[in-house]
């Protein structure tokens, strides 16, 4: 039987080009923040779970974990997470199964990524590794392009549209508006979308997230410290899934078996369904996987993802609020961080002090994807103690 | 491509890349492209398997944002193959490519892929055209 656990701590950097600051000085300060943040002091801290998919290539540096300690002078075992883009979302499960294991008392968990050292078309190469690199990184194939091809099997099957998938980096344009650490706090219209420079047909580069340098951390506890906090957030259900590699290998190129499996094993620790979420945090890379997360999640029907945003469903007033940050598109993806900045979003909207704060939030998800789909990892929060 | 230097990296799938050889599995008779040495469904050992080189465009897109040796080719096409034989595998798909491509007919054709400057290795390999 697992030990409940609960976050009790969150922090971030700003997400954005942070030419100014090293892969060291992001994750020192995102820590730093969420170890304040939790009134925890350092000695406390047991473990280090860091979330990062490439800082080899993109900042040309490895051994993150034992750099993460040592930019917090923390002496704790430190262990490196990699999942591509679902690195934060792995990283924040190992640690969650430390502690219920009760291995650890308190973890601290940090997703970072430091991408605008390069190029664009040499970080558009480094993403591609998250890709099969023989079979589709080797072609030419970039992960906007799988995106691409997934989009337009959605539009071919059930013939979702280019202005229904603009809707969905409308609504998080707008939702990131007032939120202080996105990298773009801006609104855009949906003629901005479908006008926008082309990335890969269809998707233009208003349905791509950016690339990005951030850090997000969250402090995790279990025991007796938890009493101490005054609003712990607790983990109700962790399910994490995992699908073939390459996108070309997959059963079906319009739905995530990833995110189903992922999402299944959340719901079976946590109990109740898909309609007790108040608010959900979900993967939107590419517009087009927001609309398959809701689908696969079961917010709507399968193929109607499309009309279901459309509609505004996604919307802070909407049946399902989703990425109501600003998700990976507004916010900004820096691969590594993306898990661990969703989960602090559920539990801010959780303990009340979101930017965006909703009424009577009880029950929130976080889906963090990696790849085209390869991984998936779905976290379900709530106010109560389970 | 990000991973350079490495003549080993490739040279071991040139014959697949050249020649369209996949690999299948005699005891469940399953079919594999991209090659794969054991079977997924049985564990046993594939062996080699020539594939005709016909298929049908399931999904296809048009890169404008390319990867490192890539940039000079775009705007190219790249598209979801299905195989006659079963299996699905990316490819380019050469020549006038829009929307209406989908559903099409390919077959394979020989080609260049890209140049790896930092090797000196000039790639060949599969792409496709429609028919």
């Amino acid at each position: 039987m697992m030990r409940n656990v609960a976050v009790i701590g969150v922090g971030q950097t700003k997400f954005g080009e942070l030419w100014r600051y090293s892969l060291r000085d992001l994750i020192a300060e995102a820590g730093l923040a969420a170890l304040r943040d939790a009134n925890v002091e350092k000695p406390c801290i047991d473990a280090l779970y860091v979330g990062n998919m490439s800082a080899g290539t993109f900042a040309g540096q490895e051994h993150v974990g034992a750099l993460a300690a040592d930019s917090l002078g923390l002496r704790v075992p430190a262990v490196r997470c990699e999942a591509a883009c679902a690195s934060g979302g792995v990283a924040f499960r190992q640690a969650y199964h430390a502690l219920g294991a009760g291995v650890y008392d308190v973890a601290l968990v940090i997703g970072v990524e430091k991408m605008t050292e390069l190029s664009t078309p040499a970080a558009v190469s480094s993403l591609a590794l998250a890709g099969d690199h023989e079979w589709e990184a080797s072609i030419g194939l970039t992960f906007a392009g799988l995106y691409a091809l997934i989009a337009r099997a959605h539009m071919q099957r059930y013939g979702t549209t280019h202005e229904q998938l603009a809707h969905v980096s409308v609504t998080n344009h707008k939702n990131a508006v007032g939120n202080l650490y996105a990298q773009f706090q801006n609104e855009i219209t949906v003629e901005d979308v479908l006008n926008a420079t082309k990335i890969a047909d269809p998707l233009t580069i208003y349905d791509c997230s950016p690339i990005t340098d951030g850090a997000a951390a969250v402090v995790l506890a279990s025991g007796p410290v938890v009493q101490r906090i005054s609003k712990p957030i607790w983990v109700l259900g962790s399910g994490q899934g995992t699908d073939t590699l390459a996108l070309h290998d997959r059963a079906s190129f319009t739905e995530m078996a990833a995110t189903k499996a992922a999402a299944k094993r959340a719901f079976s620790q946590a109990g109740g369904s898909i309609a007790d979420i108040d608010v959900c945090e979900v993967h939107d890379c590419f517009s087009i996987n927001e609309v398959i997360a809701l689908e696969d999640l079961g917010f709507c029907k399968k193929g109607e993802g499309g009309r279901f945003v459309e509609r505004g469903e996604i919307g802070l007033a909407g049946s399902i609020p989703t990425n109501t940050t600003g998700g990976l598109k507004a916010c900004g993806h820096p691969v590594g961080a993306t898990g661990v900045r969703q989960v602090i979003e559920i539990a801010r909207q959780l303990r009340g002090d979101s930017h965006n704060q909703l009424k009577d939030v009880q029950r929130g998800l976080a889906l963090n994807i990696g790849g085209s789909g390869a991984t998936a990892v779905t976290t379900i929060l709530g106010r109560n103690e389970p | 491509m990000s991973v350079k230097s490495s003549v080993s990296l490739y040279w071991r799938i040139f014959k697949n890349k050249y020649s369209l050889v996949g690999t299948e599995c005699k005891i469940c008779q399953k079919v594999f492209f991209p090659p794969m040495r054991y079977c997924n469904e049985c564990s046993n050992q594939t062996t080699e398997r020539p594939f005709v080189g016909k298929g049908t465009i399931e999904s296809v897109t048009t890169i404008h944002s390319a990867p490192e040796g890539f940039e000079h080719l775009v705007p190219y096409h790249i598209g979801l193959v299905r195989l006659d034989e079963g299996p699905v595998i990316s490819a380019q798909i050469v020549g006038s490519v829009d929307n209406s491509a989908l559903n099409k007919k390919v077959r394979v054709v020989f080609r260049k892929t890209f140049v790896d400057k930092h090797a000196g290795i000039i790639h060949y390999g599969f792409k496709f055209e429609i028919i």
